[in-house]
């Protein structure tokens, strides 16, 4: 058997910088992960259908534009009233420290600020992977 | 779960559908049980391939199909292939980017898959996933890949209708002449067609298609003797194992298959793409030129499964045994190559075990 | 034996030398490069550029080909213009920003916009949910820019707008405040960055397709020309695609083949050359390896002359200098010991300065995690006045010119430059190789190699991957009240009750109709926002007419 883990790299909102979320689309990959990278302006209900019918193991949020404690929050919701709260949810930044317990709080598993090397994000999927 | 994820899935679930693809591409050998519990719906989609060379705009191409398909009130699955990485055999899917604006219409199901070192090919799991999402009641399924080298062979099995993609100007205009590829496309669409040099590439796929269908017909045509007579070959050889051309009507009248100008982009020609998509698919059902094609597909993925089964058994088990007696035989010269794999075979087929 | 000669063999018996110690002590790397990975030699002598024609390369400041400076006298005539960027929830705050920031001494105001501004939404669209006042001030209409400007004479201020595809409505909204205050647009100074092509390839903000957005941008050229002549009508940014994770000579080269679309298109679309060329501006970057960034901006200047005199036969010299306005690099801050960055800032901005830049924006510590408070953001601009008035680097133009390492470092970004620019050529111009992707594939390459360096330890950075310490999150970071938007929306709401509804539907019918034929689109946009048409009204207009860019994603 061949499992690969699946992971959604989703820019949610209007922020347009995806130096970052394509970094580590591709370390993602070179860790032999499947990413399915949707793109930029995805609104959260865009990102949890793609997450569903892509049986996501992950859903990996970037945003530098301050917007994250309406939209994170957002997206974990939706994915629980579709049944699909095992996956694992994290985002990554420009997210004031501050922030981080409301976003935890709200279901997001982690939050990685700038300068987190890719292996540190590589290595927290591996080991919070929620679903079997 | 598994158990009830076929019944799920013939209900439309989404989550089940998903999680089933999933299973199906990872191998599991629980969930290949369930395709006999969705047996009932198999062959009730059109099951459309659209294939070309990477840059052609075929996700773009699928995205507008889409919602000229979802205008006729038809359901539409999207299975997007891209390959993996042969170094860490991840792999970046990035089709569905350009097809997101379907994401929330829940008539739409849009799935990415991975290669997974096939080289080149297919997986085995994108005909699963076809007959998933036909269970779940999708009218249409789009198999979307870009074409290189097997895989453009491989969405033949798949496939009742091939478009094939092309674009004006990608250097070599005539990257849809390699081998067989032009026999495996039942319309042509040359995207992108605002380019210079997209009605050329239109003359030129007419010129090859006319070609093909007069050596197909046996006629010569002014050409060297040892090209046309290899070219003419080659050509017949594979046409018993490409799909059936369309059955000629009486007199002069060879039907070509057709060739379209498209600007994904802005969505020009499009509606004309779909129309000729739906027509062809009605007329081949009702002239048997259908059931005839899924009877040779059926018959090509049948073997290809065996095959498969047969690579299964040496990975799990490496032949029992055999495998490494034999080998050693080979090595120390007691057997020669070609027995020792006929005598695996027979001990395969016994299910012999050391 | 002459001195080259004798320079020569005295070099090549240093660098015997060297290598002898060097087996037995190595140097600290087995090869040394700048931070956009040119070599950097173990020596630089006189020979490197002794062949070199000095007047043909280097030239004298104010004169062709402007290696050392557009102006004769540089900062001994004026100092370059303090700039700070600033803008953040609403019209009022940000107002009030700019009072104490020109309090301050600051010499040039400089806004920033939120999100649904800038991609043309109201602060009640639905994709504008929790992003109204966030990374700028959000404006809705003309009544915020009233308000954003209320009190600040815009004949005695020159105003940059950092706005790129919305960048006409937000200029005629500039011109309605101005002509209210009893100011006529040929008084008015500033810049709008105006730069679509960036847009798609490093910055996202983009609304139409290229084709319609590049008779935005010729259009505003053409009615600038006439009516607003002291306006710079693009700042063709390089800023953000070195963010995006370029190295410097992709951040000049594909500047420039941005620059080379514009003229041209501008040229197709019917004016002289030498009508709009004056008024081109540019915006880069400023990273921490010093004389790589000199190197760049004088090469830039360099390469720009050229173009703009051989390629497109310029006859106005105005038409041949590359004026930029910098911005030191916020991709190179750390959210690890942010006071750390103050001395990254202060790197960077020497290193504008010691290159020439026309005007200077230097970021605050605190901007890895968040907007600048007001105590941060008054070091920044100390740091320019330090620089401008203590550190001497003033008193004469270009004084790292003649320096050996420099001159070398140069030409090779030149001859770099020179070497995509030809590749973008053949790929068909600026707007094709971003169509086929090939820009945004380089940049990424990029991104991803300097990730993984950094990652390998191969780059340090320092509180990154060495001399890290264990510290206290930062506190008092600036927040944006997230009543902002709900204020906002109730704004917009009370301004269409307000207003002369027939009026304005009438204005957004001529602009549709104007936007399917090929009148200029400025006068139709500059009535259209006088009759309080939201920026998302008229932004919608256009969407029907020109369609949505779709972007092309490679991997």
């Amino acid at each position: 058997m061949e499992r690969r883990i699946r992971v959604i790299v989703a820019k949610p909102g209007l922020d347009g910088h995806d130096r970052g979320a394509k970094v580590i689309a591709r370390a993602l990959r070179d860790a032999g992960m499947e990413v399915i990278y949707t793109g930029l302006r995805q609104t959260p209900e865009q990102i949890v259908q793609a997450a569903i019918q892509e049986d996501a193991d992950v859903v990996a949020l970037s945003i530098l534009s301050g917007a994250h404690n309406h939209l994170f929050p957002r997206v974990v919701e939706l994915l629980r009233e579709k049944g699909a709260g095992d996956i694992l949810v994290f985002g990554g930044g420009v997210i004031p420290e501050e922030d981080i317990p409301y976003l935890k709080s709200k279901g997001i598993a982690e939050i990685f600020g700038p300068g987190t090397p890719t292996t540190t994000t590589v290595d927290f999927i591996k080991t919070h992977l929620k679903r079997e | 779960m598994i158990d009830t994820l076929a019944s799920r899935c013939l209900d439309g679930d989404t989550r089940a559908v998903a999680r089933l693809i999933s299973l199906l591409e990872d191998g599991d050998r629980k969930a290949f049980g369930t395709l006999a519990a969705l047996k009932g719906r198999s062959g009730m989609a059109h099951v459309i391939g659209i294939t070309g060379p990477p840059g052609s705009g075929k996700s773009t191409l699928t995205d507008k199909l889409i919602g000229d398909f979802r205008l006729r009130g038809l359901r539409v699955g999207v299975i997007a292939v891209d390959p993996s990485s042969p170094f860490s055999g991840g792999a970046i899917l990035g089709d569905r980017l350009r097809m997101q604006g379907h994401a929330t219409d829940p008539g739409v199901f849009i799935r990415s898959l991975a290669s997974r070192g096939r080289l080149g090919g297919l997986s085995k799991a994108t005909a699963f996933a076809v007959r998933a999402l036909e269970a779940a009641g999708y009218d249409i399924v789009i198999i979307e890949t870009v074409g290189v080298g097997q895989s453009e062979v491989d969405i033949v099995k798949v496939a009742d209708t091939v478009v094939l993609v092309s674009v004006p100007g990608l250097g070599d205009d005539i990257q849809v002449i390699k081998a067989g590829i032009m026999e495996i496309g039942d319309i042509f669409v040359v995207n992108k067609s605002d380019r210079d040099g997209a009605d050329r590439v239109v003359r030129e796929i007419r010129a090859m298609l006319e070609t093909q269908a007069m050596l197909q017909r046996g006629r010569s045509v002014d050409a060297g003797p040892d090209t046309l007579a290899a070219r003419n070959a080659e050509l017949l050889h594979h046409g018993q194992t490409g799909p059936i051309p369309e059955t000629a009507p009486p007199g002069d009248g060879f039907q070509l298959a057709p060739v379209l100008k498209t600007v994904a982009e802005t969505g020009e020609g499009v509606p004309e793409l779909c129309k000729v998509i739906l027509a062809g698919f009605e007329s081949a059902k009702t002239s048997g030129a259908l059931e005839s094609r899924r009877r040779t597909s059926i018959k090509s993925q049948l073997k290809d499964l065996v095959a498969w089964h047969v690579m299964d058994y040496f990975a799990d088990r490496d032949g029992d045994g055999h495998l490494d007696v034999l080998t050693e035989r080979v090595l120390a010269r007691e057997l020669d190559i070609y027995t020792a794999a006929r005598e695996l075979f027979s001990a395969l087929l016994k299910g012999e075990k050391r | 034996m002459n001195e080259s000669d004798r320079l020569g063999k005295a070099v090549q018996d240093w660098d015997a030398k060297v290598e002898k110690s060097n087996a037995k002590f190595p140097e600290r790397k087995a090869r040394f490069v700048t931070g956009s990975n040119v070599t950097v030699n173990r020596l630089y002598t006189p020979l490197d550029i002794e062949s070199q024609d000095h007047l043909e390369k280097v030239g004298l400041p104010g004169e062709f080909p402007y290696t050392r400076g557009v102006q004769s006298t540089m900062f001994r005539g004026r100092f370059w213009t303090m700039r700070q960027y600033a803008g953040f929830a609403s019209a009022e705050e940000s107002n009030a920003r700019y009072k104490f920031l020109l309090a301050q001494g600051q010499t040039g105001l400089s806004v920033a916009f939120d999100l649904p501004t800038q991609i043309g939404y109201d602060s009640d669209h639905p994709l504008a949910a929790g992003e109204v006042g966030k990374v700028g001030v959000a404006i809705d209409s003309l009544a915020d820019m009233e308000i954003l400007f209320d009190g600040i004479p815009l004949d005695k201020v020159s105003t940059s707008m950092t706005i790129n595809a919305p960048a006409s409505v937000l200029l005629a909204m500039y011109i309605a405040v101005a002509e209210k205050q009893g100011v006529s647009a040929d008084k008015l100074n500033g810049t709008i960055q105006n730069d679509i092509l960036k847009e798609y390839v490093a910055r996202g903000t983009y609304i139409y397709p290229p084709t319609p957005s590049m008779r935005l941008i010729t259009d505003i050229f053409a009615f600038c020309a006439k009516e607003v002549q002291n306006w710079n009508t693009i700042s063709i940014s390089g800023y953000h695609i070195r963010e995006a994770g370029s190295t410097a000579i992709q951040e000049v080269a594909f500047t420039l083949a941005d620059g080379i679309a514009y003229v041209d298109a501008a040229i197709k679309a019917g004016l002289d050359v030498d009508e709009f060329a004056p008024r081109l501006s540019f915006f880069f970057n400023a990273h921490n390896d010093l004389f790589e960034e000199v190197a760049k901006f004088r090469a830039a200047r360099r390469v720009w002359a050229h173009i703009m005199k051989d390629r497109f036969g310029a006859k106005n010299p105005k038409s041949w200098m590359l004026r930029f306005h910098t911005q030191t690099g916020g991709s190179t801050l750390t959210a690890q010991q942010p006071e750390n960055n103050v001395v990254r800032v202060t790197i960077q901005a020497l290193a504008a300065v010691l290159g020439g830049t026309q005007s200077l924006h230097t970021n605050s510590k605190d901007e890895a995690l968040a907007l600048p408070t007001e105590a941060s953001v008054r070091i920044a601009l100390r740091t320019q006045q330090i620089l401008a008035n203590e550190s001497g680097v003033a008193e004469t133009p270009d004084p790292l010119a003649g320096s050996y390492y420099v001159e070398s470092l140069t030409n090779s970004i030149e001859e770099g430059v020179l070497a995509y620019i030809r590749r973008i050529d053949d790929l068909g111009g600026a707007v094709k190789a971003i169509e086929q992707g090939y820009i945004q594939q380089e940049i990424q390459d990029s991104a991803y190699a300097w990730q993984m360096d950094v990652e390998k330890n191969e780059r340090i950075v320092v509180g990154l991957n060495k001399f890290q310490v264990k510290e206290d999150p930062p506190k008092g970071l600036l927040r944006v009240d997230p009543a902002v938007g709900e204020k906002q929306v109730e704004k917009i709401g009370a301004l269409r009750a307000k207003r002369d509804g027939a009026a304005t539907k009438a204005a957004l019918e001529a602009l549709k109709a104007a936007a399917m034929g090929t009148d200029n689109l400025m006068p139709p946009i500059l009535a259209a926002v006088k009759t309080y048409a939201t920026l998302g009204e008229i932004c919608d207009v256009l969407r029907g007419v020109f369609g949505e860019y779709r972007p092309s994603v490679m991997f």
